[in-house]
């Protein structure tokens, strides 16, 4: 998506423009896949940064200005409501901030008037100041004197959604994500992540990019200096005056001719994730689950760090993508009940085929039941089996295979590049190992490199 | 050109970058972030259209004279000027 939204910014002016994707899906970590006849998302809960079209100047009302695609081309649909879910408390927000802030009031009573003056210090911050140095957003939360358990029940979404360093995040990717979950929202199209992906492919087109699909890169031929030819998997070499890579900042440099191959060793992320995704008979709602959004934490801490069995099932979310506010006789074909935790990549990887499948299967009843500690119980007499269709799951070996990210590394890097720069002068990272986060954040990153690298 | 018609030519550029500006109120003494939610971005695209569209460069040291709609009609006015005189 970072990719395509560069490409459009380019094209827009007249830059000639020519994508190469890998795979025969568009989209990049926000893409979708067909199984028996089936259409499944990957990667997207929601689209965060929802705010109403009379809100102007966040991400998502620039992502539009600058791409030129009107915001009922998205059309977005906002969520009913979200909760975090951990032992002692739980906290609900929807795209109103007033209902956390409630929440927050209700139960950490003694830490509202902390939590008011750390939303201050979020809003009055400006992260996409590419120059400004990476901070600790727990020491941020500890300087303004919120409890542990604040903290962790902050962190818990923000760091799911996004975060590349474990236990922690950097202070700025803390604010986007704050920003994108608590002061704006979530919302998603009906038909899920693909309207987005359409809609940025048509203007791609209308702007006369070119497309390259199922064909990688194999190298990035340089001089030291400069890229000075773009090797695809069928041999063909490109030259261009700018090379923007959304491979990854550690993947990409391995692709440079002049790089070690254990090139960024030490900035491969370490978190990886497995999803599992349940068909269900039945709407979620007829289950009593209306919620949009659970983040959930079984632990006195919050553990985000990479897993040590192949999943970790103190924590994880649960995504409802039927519990939107889709327009009136609009009703997703079938309930899903979709839930995500930690998972340890070195595991899945060494695993052979009939293995694999076995721990899938193993691991897809655990990640369940952890899951339906956090939810309303079900009617009596029924249980989640009982209403499943079907079932998939993907694991960090999963995202290796169709997202290339070293480690099956999500999130990517932990060290971000956020001017967007590489050994080379004609080189530049957007996407994820940029900095900005969520699926309206990649878009962003993509528009700001090709703004601060290829326009000007 | 006039300096009218060229404070036209910068507005209708904006219409057509940020659509969901209401530009019938515009005061061009005044400065156009004031007035209008207008970033670094939506300036970085008005440069690119003034090239794309009527082949005029601003470089970027000159960004500031476009804060108002005066400014930019004094900085931007003996360009085109300039540039019909030349294809004349």
């Amino acid at each position: 998506m970072a990719g395509l939204a560069a490409g459009i910014r380019l094209a827009m002016y007249d830059r000639k423009v020519l994508i190469i994707e890998r795979h025969n899906a568009p989209g990049g970590l926000n893409s979708f896949y067909s199984l028996e006849g089936r259409k499944y998302d990957v990667g997207l809960h929601a689209v965060t940064n929802f705010v109403p079209p009379t809100r102007k100047g966040t991400p998502l009302a620039k992502l539009c200005r600058q791409l030129r695609i009107p915001r009922e081309s998205l059309e977005l649909r906002e969520q009913i409501g979200s909760r975090i879910a951990f032992p002692e408390h739980n906290l609900r927000f929807t795209n109103d901030f007033s209902v956390l802030e409630a929440e927050v009031a209700a139960a950490f009573p003694q830490e509202i008037d902390r939590f008011r003056a750390l939303r201050q210090a979020v809003l009055d911050h400006n992260e996409f100041d590419y120059t400004a140095p990476a901070g600790s957003a727990r020491d941020m939360l500890a300087r303004h004197g919120l409890s542990p358990l604040l903290t962790d029940m902050l962190m818990c979404p923000l760091c799911y959604y996004g975060s590349a360093r474990q236990n922690d995040m950097d202070w700025d990717q803390f604010v986007i994500m704050w920003k994108a979950l608590f002061e704006e929202g979530f919302a998603r199209p009906y038909e899920g992540v693909r309207v987005i992906i359409r809609a940025l492919l048509q203007r791609f087109r209308e702007v006369g990019g070119q497309r390259k699909m199922k064909c990688g890169v194999r190298w990035l031929h340089s001089d030291g200096q400069r890229v000075t030819g773009v090797e695809l998997d069928d041999g063909s070499v490109y030259t261009a005056d700018l090379v923007i890579s959304t491979a990854g900042l550690v993947e990409t440099q391995r692709l440079c001719s002049d790089m070690p191959p254990e090139a960024g060793r030490d900035n491969v992320g370490a978190l990886s994730f497995c999803e599992t995704i349940t068909v269900l008979d039945c709407q979620p709602r007829e289950l009593g689950w209306d919620e949009t959004i659970v983040f959930f934490n079984d632990s006195e801490r919050f553990h985000y760090e990479a897993a040590v069995d192949d999943v970790d099932l103190r924590s994880g979310v649960i995504c409802l993508p039927s519990n939107y506010r889709y327009d009136a006789g609009q009703e997703l074909p079938e309930g899903l009940f979709r839930v995500t935790a930690l998972a340890n990549f070195q595991r899945w990887a060494g695993l052979d085929e009939g293995d694999y499948r076995a721990r899938k299967q193993y691991w897809y009843a655990q990640l369940q039941r952890s899951a339906l500690r956090f939810m309303p119980e079900l009617p009596a007499g029924t249980s989640l089996p009982a209403h499943t269709k079907a079932v998939d799951m993907f694991t960090p070996r999963t995202v290796k295979k169709f997202t290339g990210h070293l480690g099956g590394a999500i999130y990517g890097a932990p060290q971000k590049q956020k001017d967007g720069r590489t050994h080379l002068d004609n080189l530049v990272i957007a996407g994820t190992d940029q900095g900005f986060l969520g699926i309206v954040g990649a878009m962003l990153s993509g528009i700001s490199m090709a703004n601060l690298h290829g326009l000007k | 050109m006039t300096k009218e018609e060229c404070k036209q030519v910068v507005l209708d550029i904006i219409a057509e970058i940020a659509p969901d500006e209401d530009l019938s109120e515009v005061k061009p003494e005044v400065r156009l972030r004031d007035q209008l939610d207008l970033d670094s971005m939506d300036f970085l695209d008005i440069v690119m259209e003034l090239r794309k569209q009527h082949g005029i460069e601003v470089p970027e040291e000159d960004y500031p004279q476009l804060a108002t709609l005066d400014s930019c009609a004094e900085y931007l006015t003996p360009k085109f000027n300039a540039k019909e005189a030349a294809g004349a």
